[in-house]
């Protein structure tokens, strides 16, 4: 019985850590799914926005206020990027697109850290990571009440994106877009609005991802390599799925934290820098396109 | 007028066939070997050597390995630090473990040690393709970290991560100043360049183009898809593997796993991309450019400032002009430096009577 316990805290605690993995990811697949472009710079968006919050809230100004800063600065941000980069690379092929995105990623990442400065800074959210006594009391297991908030807010943001997706005029015009570029311009979808309003719902994204990660680990440098955790859950739910993000999360952080546990000791530790890969290449040799990615039936 | 082709009459198969056909291509060529062997090793500072060109000659060498598979192949890959750290350890152990092998053996079979790695690791590419294939080469690149990290055995058991190389012979010839070490490198740039060359004019490399181009129609006018995706991953990861056992042994004198990661892999894909996909020539170019660029920023900078501002500050402001750079010239010229060198060339054939 004690074994099951501590199999069950292993695998709960890896699929909250999970969701962690799925917000990141969230913000690749939304700007993917508009535009095809696959967005290196997300992480980096990530680093900028958490210590744009962090550095507002160490200022003294009231904790929400410090959120809506940090959310304006992301959607100002979003437009210049469009306005800059996207809008003279406009039917580039991709490849050149995903170049300028890491060229993005240095740019992001040396105006975060030049602006503000490449110290450690704490962020405290309120909420503490220490075990949820109530879970701890019935089932004697530890689980982080930090986790479970992050996987609330994760939850209410994807239902908000998809409630977002889903209604009225935006909405429509979002998923044509993502359907097809060229249809959806060619019936008046102004599609360079739309990639405005895309990448600030990713920054947007990022913002949230970064202050959860940001307590987490401490707002820093190497909170944008969060996103090379988040590539392997991208490509085994699919580049341009939501749902797929937050399952493939889900999967990626259950595997992992059973893997570390069980398969580490045996093969020497520090197996989750690639073990998250290796599920999803397992993945990707039965579905190619992912679990949810959308099949591209070529025709010559 | 300088540079025009007219009353050049090729008049045998062998002449249409020719590596340079244009007279003024091959003299251009001719110019820039002699410069690289006789005229830099005799003007250039020790300064200038180690720290401007033998880099450039590694990373050239690199790049046009990942233009082969990604310009030529159009298979993705941001696996190629990891194939750099595989050639340096092979060429490592093979040096350390086996004495007698002599030094171009060394690298050379260090070069098919991580043609053997790079065929698996694009194995895959037979049934992921694009971003997804990007990505799953990422697997590679942190999984050679890892295991590069964790087992002392690479290392030869030492306790350090960070070795020295052991000293080189060149056919009895000790190889200790940098202008061998530039000789040997230039020697491996040339002799790899003159492959390339040839191979992508080969039956090959049109079949790469033709997978790169469209594989499914590729694969209708019988091309086998197994056989063209892993020969150009082989291919690559070969070059890709000497330029990091040349970059271990000729250029920082140590194997080190942290000097190829992740950020190396972007680096020579930024050489490619900016040199220009499908291009030797773009390869150096790309590969010039990226080298000196930080280098020059650096300088610029510590100009500017005096040494006032904090090195930190600094480090970042290059991170912002490099990034905002390279976004520019992707704006600018997406098909990167080898097609304004095309564009260059046009002009000049039609100058000075342009229609």
């Amino acid at each position: 019985m004690n074994e099951f316990v501590f199999v069950m805290e292993v695998l709960i605690a890896g699929l909250l850590s999970g969701v962690m993995y799925s917000l990141v990811a969230l913000g690749f697949v939304l700007i993917f799914k508009a535009s095809g472009v696959f967005n290196f710079a997300q992480g980096a968006m990530v680093l900028f926005a958490a210590l744009t919050f962090a550095r507002f809230l160490e200022m003294g100004i009231n904790f929400w206020l410090a959120a809506a800063i940090a959310l304006v600065i992301m959607m100002v941000m979003a437009i210049v990027i469009e306005r800059v980069m996207l809008r003279p690379l406009v039917a580039q092929p991709v490849i050149i697109l995903f170049m300028a995105t890491i060229g993005l990623n240095y740019f992001l990442e040396g105006m975060a850290q030049a602006v503000w400065d490449s110290q450690v800074h704490a962020l405290e959210l309120g909420i503490e990571d220490v075990p949820w006594e109530w879970v701890m009391d019935t089932t004697g297991m530890l689980v982080s009440l930090f986790d479970v908030w992050a996987a609330v807010i994760c939850g209410v943001l994807v239902l908000v994106l998809a409630f977002f997706f889903q209604k009225g005029r935006i909405g429509r015009a979002l998923r044509a877009v993502a359907d097809d570029n060229q249809a959806a311009m060619s019936v008046g979808i102004p599609l360079q609005m739309i990639w405005a309003i895309v990448w600030a719902t990713a920054g947007i994204v990022a913002l949230v991802a970064g202050a959860l990660w940001g307590q987490r680990l401490g707002v820093q440098f190497s909170i944008s390599l969060v996103a090379l955790k988040a590539l392997p859950v991208l490509i085994l739910g699919g580049f341009n799925s939501i749902a797929g993000a937050i399952i493939g999360g889900l999967i990626i952080g259950a595997s992992e934290k059973l893997a570390e546990v069980y398969l580490g000791p045996i093969i020497g530790g520090g197996i989750e820098a690639w073990f998250a890969y290796f599920i999803a290449m397992l993945f990707l040799m039965i579905r190619p396109h992912g679990l949810f990615g959308e099949e591209l039936i070529e025709r010559v | 007028m300088l540079y025009r082709e007219s009353g050049q009459f090729k008049t045998s198969y062998k002449a249409d066939m020719a590596i340079f056909p244009i007279r003024q291509d091959r003299w251009g060529v001719i110019a820039v070997l002699i410069l690289a062997v006789v005229i830099v090793p005799l003007g250039a500072s020790e300064h200038v050597i180690v720290g401007y060109l033998t880099p450039f000659l590694i990373w050239s060498i690199a790049a046009i390995g990942l233009n082969l598979l990604t310009g030529y192949a159009g298979q993705l890959s941001l696996g190629h630090g990891a194939f750099m750290a595989v050639g340096a350890y092979s060429a490592y152990n093979l040096s350390i473990r086996v004495p007698d092998l002599p030094l171009l053996g060394v690298f050379i079979i260090a070069g098919l040690i991580t043609a053997a790695f790079g065929v698996l690791v694009g194995s895959p590419s037979l049934r992921i393709k694009g971003f997804y294939l990007a990505v799953a080469t990422l697997a590679a690149q942190f999984f050679t970290e890892w295991v590069f990290a964790t087992f002392p055995w690479f290392v030869g058991g030492a306790m350090s991560m960070v070795i020295d190389t052991p000293a080189m012979t060149l056919f009895g010839y000790p190889i200790v100043s940098s202008l061998d070490n530039y000789f040997l490198v230039l020697g491996f740039l040339i002799v790899m360049t003159l492959l390339a060359k040839n191979l992508v004019r080969s039956e090959i490399g049109r079949a790469w183009m033709a997978i790169r181009d469209m594989d499914v129609a590729a694969e209708v006018i019988g091309i086998r898809p197994l056989y063209t995706k892993l020969s150009a991953f082989a291919v690559s990861s070969f070059f890709a593997g000497i330029a990091g056992a040349l970059y271990a042994f000729c250029y920082v004198k140590s194997v080190d796993f942290t000097a190829f990661d992740l950020f190396v892999s972007l680096k020579v894909l930024f050489m490619v991309i900016l040199g220009g996909m499908g291009s030797i020539l773009g390869s150096f170019l790309g590969a010039a450019f990226i080298v000196i660029l930080p280098i020059l920023l650096n300088v610029v900078a510590h100009e500017l400032t005096g040494g006032q501002v904090s090195a930190n500050l600094i480090t970042n402001i290059e991170h912002m002009i490099f990034g905002g750079l390279i976004v520019y010239f992707l704006i600018v010229e997406p098909h990167g430096l080898a097609r304004m060198w095309m564009t260059a060339k046009e002009k000049m054939r039609l100058w000075p009577f342009p229609h």
